[in-house]
């Protein structure tokens, strides 16, 4: 288990006071729970663009790709001629590699969440059940020797209660 | 934020504003307590039709398709009928989550949840009717791309073959949608549960905690499936079309067929959306948080949209068959109205042309009697939309001698009963085990306390 506080709030401007605070300090590694997405604590984190439209645009161009190279190569592996078409008609292929273009996008989409939030995704950092009902929770990695200026911060932005983990 | 920023577009006209994000966890966990009588008798209800279908299944596998009625010339009846009609329920759920959402329509979040669920099971039905249909069931994987002894591929220039991507790619997208949405929303449950029941959240839940860094790339993905499912659930039912458009039957081979079908599908999917979601509501003591002058009425705008469409393209049909000069097409659409199955051609128009006009007036959009009627009208109307464009159509083949009809046997009625009992088992064992309102969806909607008062 990391070490460090672990504080709840009510208030999300609170919350996103201690966070900027925080930052301010020099403090890195914060870790914000939230029932939902929040803009405001977004703001205050800096948060860099998510590298998953990245992984989805590889995802789909690789569909795309297969999708195209599948038809085409297959039908010339066993070349028989369909309704006087070329052997290898572009556009019916076109809505197989359309297909693929979508269905290797929205699976290397979800695949990069999972890379990113789940196998990369910090472990043994303390959570309470309340945050994903109606709290935020914000933990901060500190050493014991930081741990009362730390919760003293918190608490004067507006923690609820901060709990030493 | 500055204060000239502009108002949140969730943040409408006060609906759902007044609840905390307390309460909404609160009242939708509820959902999930133990069932009531009703819901039980429901499920068996449900149960019971899914053996039906399953009993008349196996008298198919055992003799063979003669039960279904097929003779020349109709070998596409009920069970195509029956698979372009699930196919077409599916896409009111994807409109609803993933168009509206790239629209940032505020409506549709508290509904998205459950019709993303009935998307997922009328495709999962719609996909057993194509191998029911072959015969030989045992083959089906011949459809596949899959290297075999025969040295063959499948025939991609056909659009059956078009299908087969197309409902596999909607099949598994949507799956895929309606699970990652849910993953948040079973974290929430998972920290609300005990016993065996937080088990099992817990796996699904694969260690969701809702950190900053979980939502800055889920949010993102999201947003990217939501503009990957946009054009998919546009192209499906554009494909399904294209299975009747591309062949050269009088009555199918029309330029309209994509977005007529498009239309349609959506059309039928918000009936079935209405027809589920009014019982649903109240039976999980949730009428507070889907409303019939908020998100019924919108789903009445919705309808009235498409039944409009669909009633310019029934119009349409007619004049170009009239217009082309071609004798086939003619005598095709005249038979529509006037032949053997006119039945079947006036059920559809007045069902989904004329009732859904009746949507223009507010008084009908918001009264729930009247909305259930007209969704029931709606399902009817569309299945049998389906049965006009492809057994009557069927039915006049180009030499006259050769016309001929075919009634429904108790094979197409067994197994149609069946795809309901299988629809309604899934989408009851859904509604009592997950949130069937998106959890943190209707959160981001509603401003969190703030210390210093006002909103962001």
């Amino acid at each position: 288990m990391a070490q460090g506080l672990l504080a709840s709030f009510v208030h999300v401007d609170a919350a996103a006071d201690a966070i900027r605070a925080l930052r301010a300090r020099g403090v890195r590694g914060l870790v914000v729970y939230s029932a939902a997405p929040n803009h405001e604590i977004e703001e205050a984190l800096e948060h860099r663009v998510s590298p998953v439209r990245l992984i989805t645009l590889i995802g789909g161009l690789t569909g795309c790709a297969a999708g195209f190279g599948m038809t085409l190569w297959m039908s010339h592996d066993w070349p028989t001629l369909v309704g006087g078409k070329p052997i290898g008609s572009i556009p019916p292929y076109v809505v197989i590699a359309f297909e693929l273009t979508i269905l290797l996008g929205a699976l290397s989409t979800v695949a990069a969440v999972a890379l990113f939030s789940i196998v990369m995704g910090r472990r043994g950092v303390p959570y309470d059940p309340r945050f994903s009902d109606d709290r935020i929770g914000v933990f901060v990695p500190a050493a014991p020797d930081q741990a009362k200026q730390v919760e003293h911060l918190l608490r004067s932005a507006g923690a609820e209660e901060v709990r030493h983990a | 934020m500055s204060a000239a920023a502009p108002p949140h577009p969730t943040a409408h006209a006060g609906h759902l504003i007044t609840q905390t994000h307390a309460d909404v966890t609160r009242d939708v966990v509820g959902t999930l307590s133990p069932p009531t009588r009703g819901y039980v008798l429901l499920l068996l209800g449900a149960v019971s039709l899914f053996l039906l279908g399953i009993v008349t299944f196996l008298v198919l596998v055992k003799d063979g398709l003669g039960h279904a009625g097929y003779q020349p010339p109709i070998f596409w009846s009920v069970y195509i009928t029956t698979f372009v009609f699930w196919v077409g329920i599916g896409h009111a759920g994807t409109l609803i989550s993933a168009i509206l959402f790239l629209f940032r329509s505020p409506w549709r979040t508290a509904v998205y949840r459950s019709t993303e669920a009935m998307t997922v099971f009328a495709v999962m039905t719609a996909g057993l009717f194509p191998i029911i249909h072959i015969g030989r069931q045992w083959i089906f994987y011949w459809l596949l791309p899959y290297p075999n002894s025969r040295f063959l591929w499948p025939n991609f220039k056909s659009p059956l073959i078009w299908d087969v991507f197309a409902i596999a790619t909607y099949l598994t997208v949507s799956t895929t949608f309606l699970v990652f949405g849910l993953v948040p929303d079973v974290a929430a449950v998972r920290d609300k549960a005990s016993g065996w029941r937080k088990t099992i959240y817990q796996a699904v839940s694969v260690g969701w905690k809702g950190t900053d860094n979980q939502w800055r790339h889920y949010s993102r993905a999201y947003l990217y499936l939501a503009a990957l499912a946009t054009p998919l659930v546009l192209s499906v039912h554009s494909v399904v079309s294209w299975d009747f458009a591309v062949s050269i039957v009088p009555g199918w081979h029309g330029t309209i067929f994509a977005p007529y079908f498009v239309a349609g599908a959506i059309y039928s999917g918000i009936g079935m959306v209405i027809t589920l979601i009014i019982p649903l509501r109240r039976a999980l003591r949730i009428e507070h948080m889907i409303t019939a002058d908020y998100h019924f009425d919108n789903l009445g705008k919705l309808t009235l949209l498409t039944g409009s469409i669909l009633f310019y393209a029934y119009g349409m049909e007619y004049f170009v068959a009239w217009y082309s000069g071609n004798i086939f097409e003619q005598t095709t659409f005249y038979r529509r109205a006037f032949g053997p199955y006119w039945w079947a051609g006036w059920t559809m128009i007045i069902c989904n042309a004329f009732v859904s006009q009746l949507l223009w007036f507010r008084k009908v959009r918001t009264n729930l009697t009247s909305l259930f009627v007209i969704s029931i009208f709606i399902n009817i109307g569309m299945w049998f939309e389906r049965f006009v464009i492809i057994v009557s159509s069927l039915s006049n083949d180009y030499i006259p001698w050769a016309w001929d009809q075919l009634n429904p046997t108790w094979a197409d009625w067994g197994i149609l009963a069946g795809s309901f009992g299988w629809f309604g088992m899934w989408f009851l064992l859904f509604a009592k085990n997950f949130p069937i309102v998106a959890i943190q969806e209707i959160k981001e909607m509603i401003p969190m306390p703030r210390k210093r008062g006002g909103h962001h």
